[in-house]
């Protein structure tokens, strides 16, 4: 069998400056373009702004150089492209609010919090040195997320603004804590999953062909639901709650392997949500106006109205096919158009064009995320990979659904773009630990030693794999002392098994392996 | 977990399909409607970004966009703005009206007329400019009917008999569009609001808005074109003209002439009946003719057709289903008859124009940023309500009226004006003055230009007025405006 030449593995990395070029000349260029075409000049801190985008992705590539070498070349170009993107619609927005004598200023809170958020990010990085690390905070994941979710409802933290009461106001500054809670949910989600999956998969007794998990192993489960519907109740947040929501039924499908649980989650939606519509007319309202927002009688109505939506619609036909261009819209006309709504304002100044174009960045980055998934090698890391890169795409489905009347409306902010320093930091987070998991997923096993199997030989040993019903691996991988040992990775070596080939014993069947680098060494 | 992860993909995949399909039916297929819809003020809001046309009368604009120095760039400017208003209209932030509205796509530079200049533009890189349009209207026409209402309630329409061509249109009292092309919001709408609560009605378009007028005694020229038409009447032709006239299926409710007393005697020929403007003998002759045949006439002269001149005219009224008595009183242009001041004109001008109707117009041309015509009304024949014959003797019997009859006050030294005077009673309890009419033209063997005028509630005389005293002598300054040049 022929062995194929040692090749150096491609990390990516020089392709990334490339891209970071193009997402750096797509946030500079918009932001300019703003203020050529509304006051014919570049805008007063021009210099400042695109100097702190340029030194952000130099910094954001030296960080991945530094500590995360084999990290997706793809994620941070793109997280910074749609941040870019979104500051230079947010100081539009301003402009136009500006000039109708409104509340303006966003842009440069926005800049802060772009900061901030990639502080964070490299943070992430740089302290979290391997992300199964925080499987080991499970549960105080779990309490950390619900109590971020009640925290609104605290009196005298929590503030209430538009009828939902999710924001926390701190002196001067309001934070929306369920967007740092989405991130600690998922990280109990997938640290449970991956424990508990067998249990969940097989125990429990089998209704209508259903196989219903027992009631025990959904303990902790029914309680984060209870949190997530506590919150559509009390906080009055359809959007956060229809966000976990996905969230959980996806991971949950993902680790069970069982489309019942797809069933059953959809028939439990349903029921929340017939129940919501009965029970609460600001839900009945937002299922109105989605089915007549242009008629007259529903428009015009104070409040509940479908004024916000149809105005949306209006700015996203005058975009038309071209767009109007940077600056040359009418976004501001719709209200909260720098956040719920800048997907109305960017389909305005940007076109159908420029929309899809934006959509295919956050379908790319879902998709990388999903990929590295199925890439990494540990089952936490999968469950995480997926649930994070999932909830980016969920969250653009409603958001953009809701806009443009593909779905009832409901309130979340658009990943990177919307104005808004919770949803911007929270999102960075997120990138910051999909860079992490991507640096194990796509890290070459046999590094260093330019140990690279034929093709043949890797589908050999797969088939061989395939054909062992994975065990449970959840107590064993808490009981690890030693730094985790997992396939491919460098701490692999460094484990003083010199032997590839024994990473498909037992301990690391719980996952299927790695499918980007088949690391297996052809022995003759 | 492999299987579902590749599920979960494709998931996203269909998510992010459905998004752009959505997308692209709002954006694409939807969008044309969204544009169009009434609550939208983008478009209007894009249009203020740009450097619209001119409307031009006599070579001068009377509205022109000019660069100023905020959010939208231009605005809007009318010179004489409460003299044109109801030609011009209003070009504001939440509503257009008259020719704005009515020629919105070639001032804006969006006509299809208009698709070769903008190729250019996008090669050239120059900025597309909004197209000129250049109206029929008279100066000196518009002016004289300006001056001649000043301080009434009333309206003028001054027209072409042989083209159509619209040389004035005066509504009084009347607004600045000025006020109301603002860019302030809150100002705007503190206007707007102010006019639509004054009681005189400024932003009625009286010439041919919304707001319709019992035609009275100038109705009776449809009542002759039907005689005549019908071949068995001649102004000599003697006709019953009691002093009262009992009307079919009432008790007690007589009609009477101006004035109450007798109209020359018991019969008097068709010709004097115009001249004195008798009202027994047309209520009666209506009466033996019937409702249909007087409808059938002012249908011929456009009643109850839509007409655009580009602005929608209100189509003037012939009650459907009179009884004779309701037909008696239609007869001398009272019950449910209304018409428009340009109706009226345009009964006056196809009998100038030799029984030939022909449709009336503002836009004279339309041009391009370049100044290339690209659009030029041509006369149109609209219809043919009365014979040649029946215009002739029609204008004699008109001329009749100014020399020897009611239309005195509208005499021209040295001109031949041909004209009907009418006075409508308005009917309200309250309100006993009438409104005064005068519908003319001349010179009566070349006519050049028709009038009609309308003064409500009596003008300054109260319920003295008569179309005579009140209308005719605004009619004249017209007519003398027009034919001074």
């Amino acid at each position: 069998m022929a062995t194929v030449a040692p090749s150096r593995i491609r990390t990516g990395r020089a392709a990334e400056v490339w891209l970071f070029l193009l997402a750096l000349a797509l946030g500079i260029g918009g932001y300019a373009l703003v203020g050529l075409n509304t006051g014919e000049a570049l805008p007063e801190n021009f210099g400042p702004y695109a100097l702190t985008l340029v030194a952000t992705a130099v910094v954001l590539h030296l960080v991945v150089r530094w500590r995360a070498r084999h990290a997706d070349p793809l994620l941070l170009p793109l997280a910074l492209a749609l941040n870019g993107i979104g500051l230079a619609m947010i100081h539009r927005i301003d402009i136009g609010l500006a000039a109708r004598g409104q509340d303006a200023g966003f842009g440069p809170r926005q800049l802060i919090w772009t900061i901030l958020g990639v502080t964070l990010a490299v943070l992430v990085i740089v302290v979290i040195r391997d992300h199964r690390i925080l499987r080991r905070y499970t549960f105080t994941a779990m309490v950390a997320g619900i109590i971020l979710l009640v925290l609104p409802m605290v009196p005298g933290l929590g503030s209430t603004i538009n009828g939902a009461r999710l924001w926390i106001q701190l002196g001067p500054y309001s934070f929306q804590p369920a967007e740092l809670a989405k991130i600690l949910l998922a990280i109990f989600f997938a640290g449970y999953l991956v424990t508990n999956r067998d249990v969940l998969t097989l125990a429990g007794p089998k209704v209508l062909g259903l196989q219903l998990p027992r009631l025990r192993d959904l303990g902790p489960l029914v309680v984060a639901w209870a949190a997530c519907i506590g919150v559509l109740v009390v906080e009055r947040d359809l959007g956060t709650s229809l966000l976990f929501f996905g969230l959980f039924v996806a991971m949950v499908y993902v680790a069970t392997e069982r489309a019942s649980w797809i069933v059953i989650g959809l028939l439990m939606f349903a029921a929340g949500a017939v129940l919501a519509v009965s029970l609460f007319p600001h839900v009945a309202d937002r299922f109105d106006i989605w089915l007549n927002a242009l008629d007259p009688e529903i428009y015009n109505r104070e409040f509940g109205g479908s004024g916000q939506v149809v105005r949306g619609l209006f700015g996203l036909a005058l975009g038309g096919l071209m767009g109007t261009g940077w600056g040359e819209g009418f976004p501001h006309l719709v209200s909260y158009a720098n956040s719920d709504f800048i997907v109305a304002a960017l389909g305005e100044e940007l076109g159908l064009t420029g929309l899809i174009a934006i959509l295919m960045v956050y379908l790319v980055l879902a998709q990388r995320g999903i990929r590295m998934a199925i890439g990494v090698r540990d089952g936490f890391g999968k469950l995480l990979a997926s649930g994070l890169a999932f909830t980016i795409a969920f969250q653009c489905f409603v958001v953009v659904g809701g806009v443009t009347r593909l779905i009832p409306l409901t309130g979340l902010t658009m990943p990177f773009m919307a104005a808004g320093g919770s949803s911007l930091v929270a999102n960075w987070i997120v990138i910051g630990l999909l860079v992490r998991i991507s640096d194990s997923s796509r890290r070459p096993a046999a590094e260093g030693r330019g140990e690279v199997v034929s093709a043949d030989t890797a589908m050999i040993a797969l088939s061989a794999l395939s054909e062992e019903e994975p065990n449970d691996d959840g107590p064993r991988a808490r009981n690890r002392s030693a730094p985790a040992r997992v396939a491919g990775s460098a701490e692999t070596d460094e484990d003083g098994r010199t032997e590839p080939l024994d990473r498909f014993g037992p301990d690391d069947q719980d996952d299927d392996p790695g499918t980007q680098h088949t690391e297996v060494v052809d022995r003759p | 977990m492999n299987t579902p992860l590749r599920r979960l993909s494709v998931l996203i995949l269909v998510m992010f399909f459905a998004l752009m399909g959505a997308a692209t039916w709002v954006q694409f297929f939807q969008a044309s409607s969204l544009n169009a819809d009434s609550r939208n003020v983008r478009t209007l809001y894009r249009d203020y970004g740009r450097d619209r046309g001119p409307i031009v009368v006599d070579g001068e604009p009377i509205a022109a966009s000019e660069p100023v120095d905020d959010p939208f760039g231009y605005q809007r400017v009318y010179t004489d703005g409460p003299l044109y208003a109801p030609v011009t209209g209003w070009y504001g932030l939440y509503q257009l009206t008259g020719i704005e509205r009515a020629a919105h796509t070639v001032l804006n530079g969006t006509d299809d007329s208009l698709l070769l200049s903008r190729i250019r533009t996008l090669f050239t890189g120059a900025e597309q400019g909004g197209g000129t349009v250049e109206l029929t209207i008279d100066p000196a026409a518009q002016q004289a009917a300006w001056d001649a209402l000043d301080g009434r309630r009333g309206a003028a329409v001054a027209l072409d008999p042989e083209t159509g061509a619209i040389l004035a249109m005066v509504s009084r009292p009347s607004y600045d569009p000025n006020v109301l092309a603002g860019h302030s919001s809150a100002e705007v709408n503190e206007a707007y609001t102010e006019l639509l609560e004054d009681e005189g009605d400024p932003l009625f378009n009286r010439t041919i808005g919304g707001n319709l007028y019992a035609p009275g005694s100038t109705f009776k020229l449809i009542d002759v074109a039907m005689l005549l038409e019908t071949g068995e009447y001649e102004p000599e032709t003697e006709i019953e003209a009691p002093t009262e006239y009992l009307l079919p299926g009432t008790q007690d409710t007589m009609l009477r002439n101006p004035g109450g007393g007798p109209c020359g005697g018991e019969t008097v020929t068709l010709e004097y009946a115009v001249q004195e403007s008798c009202n027994t003998p047309f209520a009666m002759l209506a009466v033996e003719h019937g409702d249909d045949a007087l409808r059938a006439q002012a249908e011929a002269f456009g009643f109850g057709e839509p007409l655009a001149v580009p602005m929608d005219v209100t189509p003037s009224q012939f009650p459907a289903d009179p009884d004779p008595a309701q037909t008696a009183m239609s007869a001398i242009g009272q019950f449910d008859v209304r018409a428009t001041p340009l109706q009226m004109a345009m009964v006056s001008a196809a009998v100038a124009n030799d029984g030939r109707l022909m449709r009336p117009y503002l836009i004279a041309t339309e041009r391009g940023p370049d100044l290339q015509v690209t659009s030029r009304t041509e006369p149109e024949e609209l219809a043919q309500p009365i014979s040649a014959s029946t215009a002739a003797t029609m204008t004699d019997l008109m001329v009749n009226v100014v020399a020897n009859g009611t239309g005195a006050p509208g005499q021209i030294s040295g001109v031949d004006v041909a004209g009907k005077t009418g006075t409508a009673e308005t009917g309200s309890e309250e309100d006993f003055a009438p409104d005064a009419w005068f519908t003319a033209f001349a010179p009566a063997e070349d006519p050049q230009v028709v009038v009609a005028v309308v003064v409500e509630d009596g003008g300054a005389f109260g319920d003295e007025g008569t179309g005579a005293s009140v209308a005719a002598p605004v009619a004249r300054q017209i007519i003398q405006a027009v034919l001074d040049e």
